[in-house]
């Protein structure tokens, strides 16, 4: 585990509460996300990101929203939040309504929002990488100054296709900052069982990429880490492979019920001392910059704000039936019919 | 005017002209670059489009030989605007490249609502060659026919490996295109046009005829023109339908022959059991059986690993006396 480090605090109150607000939004977004699942108004695989959130702000301003190239796998709701995708457009996805970014096509794991920069979305562990490294490829085959931050979980981190794409990426010297958000389990598996090597941040090491480990649960720093980073990749159009540890609360899909199978309460209690969000509003209040009754009063503002989002996701009709043939292609429709 | 030449040699062309056109298409596999194409389509390229001596050339890009990764960093690359030429060096290598292929590609069209575009090329050598035998002689053409989100196109005749190539590269949706490597050497004429293209999704008749239909794509076409010969000995007089494209598929075209003929041998170098062939055969008996003399036959590979010694492998690919014993079933 990465320890948390002492440092001092140069950033302004409001940049803090601009985090602040950043990670609570996620949480409350995806508890609602939760909420909705289990109330039978979304379906299907759903994974929210609630005690990752340090990590998503931190990559998503250290980078030029818009410009670069974003892309992850099926846990992507709060990547497409933080990029500038209106929130009733992911929640209205995750809920298969026609305001979703796909129109309901979707669903939860494919999130998209190419205007933003954002590329999803995808729900093969470790397939969407090479994609990923396709981006940054386009960026350096036309000159552009453009960088793709390719998130991962740990259990992708062993897939094939993973090792074939460092290879590529580190021979063409792309601009692709590959980032591992080792929450310590692929679905029900903890890390000592699925890696044999245990510090994933070495695999970057043989293709001769910049690797590092960093702790993804202090959002500060997470946020002048990956702004170093993400800028050396620009400017020295080379790959890098950065494992970020974090933790995921809840479990790893909205249908994974059995959390104590694979570890224990004890565990998970130790675990919320790191949690991102208490941790920063610590450190807001010991600076002076945040009482309870703000804290309290942004958390009831978003909250509501959440509420007022699902209202909209509930009113949205679903696709029509016609539509189901529409976008196969760009310029014709598949054989119709049973 | 018109231009001779091989249909190895128009696909070349085809490839260069598209590429010197637009500087967003690009072409990568294994050995494309220096070593100038295992099957030589790219032969010269490199010093047209590269250099010899840089580590890598992104307009003609050598590939390690990992077939997944590479397909992906296309389909990538697709979905940022470049328009990708993915080569393999057999069709056989693409089943390495299925997830890429299958899951990514052609899912992400529609799973963005039309948000983002793959206009990307798959091409190479399928089916089989020379003795290659069982791992390298695959026709995954009918697999990936199956597949929404895909089109597949199957050329048979060297104008229109030239004009569909072109088609292909223009297509904003990802396209297998299949060359099968015992066409390569076929000669044959295109238009002395740059600007020539075959459109997608258009059957043509290659003969025409009154007694049956022989239908078929690929090199299956030139074996049904080499079986049309042996058959018109016998007063048999076969109509050439050469499907050019799986997907999409022109039944109409295919349809309005067997009307006019009343009968149809499908054939395709595909294990006969769940091949291309039999969705043709099945869309036929279900929308022409009025129409239907005879049972529709098929004529497809034998159901078996490809083997090496020759005389095994000939028999196992569908040859012009095994259409013409299937015409004769029927006829």
């Amino acid at each position: 585990m990465a320890k948390q480090a002492e440092y001092k605090i140069t950033e302004s109150a409001a940049e803090l509460e601009e985090h602040l607000r950043d990670m609570l939004f996620i949480r409350l977004f995806e508890e609602k996300c939760n909420r909705v699942y289990r109330e039978g108004k979304a379906g299907g695989y759903m994974h929210v990101y609630i005690g990752m959130e340090a990590l998503a702000v931190g990559w998503m301003k250290a980078i030029r929203k818009g410009e670069d190239y974003v892309i992850t796998a099926y846990r992507d709701h709060a990547h497409a939040l933080l990029l500038g995708t209106p929130p009733e457009a992911v929640l209205g996805e995750v809920m298969g309504r026609k305001c979703g970014t796909a129109g309901g096509k979707g669903g939860s794991m494919h999130i998209y929002d190419p205007k933003n920069g954002f590329y999803g979305g995808w729900g093969i562990v470790g397939g969407h990488i090479p994609l990923g490294a396709g981006l940054a490829f386009a960026a350096r085959y036309r000159g552009e100054d453009k960088v793709c931050i390719n998130f991962m979980g740990d259990g992708a981190a062993n897939q094939g296709v993973v090792f074939e794409t460092l290879n590529m990426a580190s021979l063409y010297d792309l601009p692709c900052v590959f980032v591992i958000e080792n929450n310590e389990f692929a679905m029900g598996t903890r890390l000592e069982y699925h890696a044999a090597d245990k510090e994933l941040w070495k695999r970057g090491l043989p293709f001769d990429i910049r690797s590092e480990r960093l702790d993804g649960m202090d959002v500060i720093q997470m946020k002048r880490q990956a702004t170093e980073i993400v800028e050396w990749c620009r400017k020295e159009q080379r790959p890098a492979w950065i494992e970020i540890m974090t933790y995921r609360y809840s479990g790893h899909g909205a249908a994974d019920n059995d959390r104590q199978l694979y570890r224990t309460k004890e565990e998970e209690e130790l675990a919320w001392t790191r949690d991102p969000i208490a941790r920063l509003r610590k450190q807001m209040t010991t600076l002076g910059y945040m009482t309870d009754e703000k804290y309290e009063a942004i958390e009831e503002e978003l909250t509501n704000e959440v509420e007022r989002i699902y209202e909209i996701c509930d009113a949205s009709p679903f696709p029509e039936a016609d539509e189901v043939y529409d976008n196969i292609y760009s310029d014709m429709k598949p054989e119709m019919g049973h | 005017m018109s231009l001779e030449m091989t249909y190895r040699e128009a696909l070349a062309k085809s490839i260069e002209e598209e590429m010197q056109k637009n500087p967003e298409v690009f072409i990568m596999g294994e050995d494309i670059g220096r070593y100038q194409g295992t099957f030589k389509v790219t032969r010269g390229f490199v010093e047209k489009f590269g250099s010899r001596s840089a580590n890598y050339n992104y307009r003609i890009l050598d590939t390690p030989i990992t077939e997944c990764g590479f397909t992906g960093i296309g389909i990538g690359a697709a979905m940022a605007g470049l328009r990708p030429i993915v080569e393999f060096m057999t069709m056989s290598f693409s089943i390495l490249a299925l997830d890429q292929i299958i899951n990514h590609a052609a899912k992400v069209h529609y799973m963005t609502n039309g948000e983002v575009k793959c206009p990307i090329v798959f091409r190479g050598p399928g089916g089989a060659a020379k003795q290659l035998s069982a791992q390298h002689s695959h026709s995954m053409d009918g697999w990936y026919a199956h597949v929404p989100g895909l089109k597949v196109l199957c050329p048979a005749t060297v104008a229109d490996a030239y004009g569909m190539m072109k088609s292909a590269i223009a297509d904003d949706n990802p396209v297998i295109f299949y060359e099968n490597p015992g066409l390569y050497t076929v000669k044959g004429e295109i238009p002395d046009d740059i600007n020539y293209t075959v459109p997608i999704g258009k059957a043509q008749i290659l003969r025409e005829g009154k007694d049956i239909s022989l239908v078929g794509y690929s090199r299956m076409t030139q074996v049904h023109l080499a079986a049309a010969e042996l058959l018109a000995k016998d007063g048999i007089d076969c109509e050439v339908v050469d499907v050019r494209s799986l997907l999409p598929l022109d039944t109409e075209t295919i349809y309005n022959s067997v009307r006019k003929t009343h009968r149809a041998v499908v054939t395709y170098e595909d294990w006969r059991s769940g091949g291309f062939g039999a969705e043709i055969v099945s869309r036929i008996q279900e929308d022409c059986f009025d129409d239907l003399d005879a049972p529709v036959v098929r004529v497809g590979g034998l159901n078996v690993p490809m083997p090496y010694a020759r005389n095994l492998e000939l028999l196992c690919i569908p040859s012009e006396e095994d259409v013409v014993a299937a015409v004769h079933k029927i006829r």
